[in-house]
């Protein structure tokens, strides 16, 4: 169980290093919210060629925690939703895997902001 | 023009210099914990001031500078005939809830972070030009309420650029009338808008550097002198990348530089405080005009000083539409007899 | 509209001389010590994370998906907290993409503009801006699975 860990560090670590240098070595109009997008698209377009799976398999946690993760998340959804459901199991197959953590986003964004307050 | 007390294309001479009787200052936590510490008549501290929005801080900031200037000048507030103030928040609406609080008759100005300088300006040339004899000039910034205008959620998550600055918490202002002692506002050069194609609204010291540039050369050919004839030149907020930019400048226009540039980004924060590129803001130039700068004017450690504002006047609006920074920079000569 | 005579600008340097010396007198990103931060900050995030997810299928016994689901649902509240607290715009400061690319980031993202816009109401200050920043991920994210699904389904 723990030698899953260090894998996860260096993955997570790598991933993070590539938004690092888009952010410093980019133009500044590219903002960290442009870098996010490139982000999930990119893990959409990796998980769609196949891609990111073993990247996972290799990472784990180092590869789901980052947002291109997510990506990979909603691209698998859509596939299984063509496979199983035609063009309608495309449109809602992305949506409904990623579903979970969207409600649990919006819960927990809310109740937050409700209790706490900016310190600035 | 009868009368006229212009000099060259934008440049006005007092006849008889008004005078600031008093300045009176509130700053914010981080300002009271910087190099200029000392020279800040109130400190809050935090950013709330016990006021349930930051807008509302940055009001009572205001309205506290306002009536304890009068106070701290011995000049009762209802003799005070116009209060010129600004801010940086939509509709200057700081600005017009103190202005509420005083109730004297009021100037809404904006020149972003020029503003204090320009309050200044026009203040002088109200008095000089015989309409009032006293007159209120006040600027204020806070850098939370800035930030959730112009930048992001205060909460939020991101990396400054190196050449970024930090927007100063401080309300300043000054008491300016036709008679009494202290230092004088002699000239006032108004400034026009340039634009030099800056659309980084991180590096307002770059977007601003030309249009001040542009200010200092026509004062001093307006009124033919050099900048060695004032003891100190100090801009508004160009920061330390802004003010190199400004040196450059200037110097292929021509100028001859000496060692008496200065600017109130660069003064009010310590590199320890990791600001970046130093302050920014109205309150900035307002705190250390009200403050620093008095302090050696009333000492004569300074004797003539010319106090240039740099305002950098895009909107939240114009910059995510791509468009450049327009700025402005208005100077006024400040004379110890 | 007629011609417009105005006084020319009286500094002697032209907008492309002046962007070549914005260029010169800038001081760049420190790329070097970002890097090595994001690095290790964004290894520490994405290591908690895997200790998440061990955690809900070794203790708690859920199957690999579900425990990486739970996992994802951990850190978003972890995020969400620290940002409440104050705290993760200074774990950004230093760590840079470290914080802003794992979910915890996410989360930042979501919970800062609906803390900050509490002040103009809980319909449209939080209700609102709860998808300031999250909304364009979210809009591009499924735009382009729809597309990759659609890819597959015409291959197929």
């Amino acid at each position: 169980m723990l030698n899953n860990i260090l894998p996860a560090f260096l993955v997570g670590g790598l991933l993070c290093v590539i938004g690092q240098l888009l952010m410093d070595l980019t133009k500044a109009k590219i903002t960290p919210a442009h870098v996010l997008v490139g982000y999930v698209t990119g893990g959409v377009i990796l998980g769609g060629l196949g891609l990111y799976e073993p990247l996972i398999k290799l990472g784990g946690a180092g590869a789901t925690v980052p947002l291109s993760g997510f990506g990979y998340t909603l691209v698998k959804g859509a596939i299984e939703g063509a496979q199983s459901g035609g063009i309608l199991g495309v449109l809602a197959g992305g949506v409904q895997t990623a579903a979970t953590g969207i409600a649990v986003a919006v819960l927990f964004g809310y109740l937050t902001a409700i209790v706490f307050n900016p310190k600035g | 023009m009868l009368n006229s007390k212009r000099a060259g294309n934008q440049t006005v001479v007092f006849k008889q210099p008004p005078v600031i009787l008093a300045g009176y200052n509130v700053v914010g936590p981080k300002e009271g914990q910087g190099p200029l510490k000392d020279t800040f008549d109130m400190v809050l501290k935090d950013n709330y001031a016990d006021e349930k929005t930051w807008e509302r801080t940055e009001m009572k900031m205001l309205e506290t500078s306002m009536t304890k200037v009068a106070a701290k000048a011995n000049i009762p507030l209802d003799s005070v005939n116009y209060n010129l103030a600004g801010d940086l928040l939509n509709q200057i609406i700081s600005s017009s809830y103190a202005a509420r609080q005083i109730g004297l008759p009021f100037i809404g100005l904006y020149g972003a972070c020029s503003t204090m300088a320009l309050s200044m300006a026009l203040g002088a040339m109200l008095i000089d030009g015989g309409f009032a004899s006293k007159v209120l000039c006040s600027a204020s910034s806070h850098h939370e309420t800035a930030e959730r205008q112009y930048r992001f959620p205060t909460e939020h998550g991101n990396q400054r650029a190196m050449y970024a600055q930090w927007t100063v918490t401080g309300a300043g202002s000054i008491l300016l009338a036709d008679q009494g002692e202290g230092p004088r506002i002699t000239s006032a050069t108004l400034g026009r808008v340039l634009d030099y194609g800056e659309t980084d609204t991180n590096h307002m010291g770059a977007a601003m550097a030309p249009a001040v540039a542009d200010t200092i050369l026509n004062h001093l050919q307006d009124l033919n002198r050099q900048p060695d004839d004032y003891d100190l030149i100090i801009t508004g907020d160009l920061g330390t990348v802004g003010l190199q930019l400004l040196l450059e400048v200037l110097k292929r226009s021509g100028l001859q530089l000496s060692n008496n540039f200065s600017d109130c980004g660069t003064l009010i924060y310590s590199s320890k405080q990791d600001t970046h590129a130093g302050g920014s803001g109205c309150g900035c130039s307002a705190v250390v005009l009200t403050g620093y700068l008095l302090d050696k004017l009333k000492s004569r450690e300074l004797k003539k000083v010319l106090f240039v504002g740099s305002g950098s006047l895009h909107s939240s609006v114009s910059s995510q539409q791509g468009e450049s920074m327009p700025a402005i920079g208005h100077a006024v000569s400040i004379e110890m007899s | 509209m007629s011609e417009v005579k105005l006084r020319p600008p009286s500094i002697a340097v032209t907008k492309e001389e002046y962007k070549q010396l914005t260029e010169k007198l800038s001081p760049k990103p420190t790329v070097l010590k970002n890097v090595l931060s994001a690095f290790i900050v964004g290894g520490i995030i994405c290591s908690l994370g895997q200790v998440i997810v061990n955690f809900y299928m070794n203790y708690v016994g859920l199957a690999k998906t579900a425990a990486q689901t739970a996992g994802t649902a951990t850190l978003i509240l972890i995020g969400a907290l620290l940002t409440g607290l104050g705290v993760y715009d200074t774990i950004v400061k230093y760590g840079g993409a470290g914080g802003i690319i794992p979910v915890t980031g996410f989360a930042n993202s979501m919970v800062s503009p609906a803390l900050e816009y509490k002040r103009e109401g809980y319909v449209f200050g939080v209700g609102g801006k709860l998808f300031t920043i999250a909304g364009p991920i979210l809009v591009y994210g499924i735009i382009s699975s729809i597309i990759v699904g659609l890819i597959y389904l015409w291959i197929r």
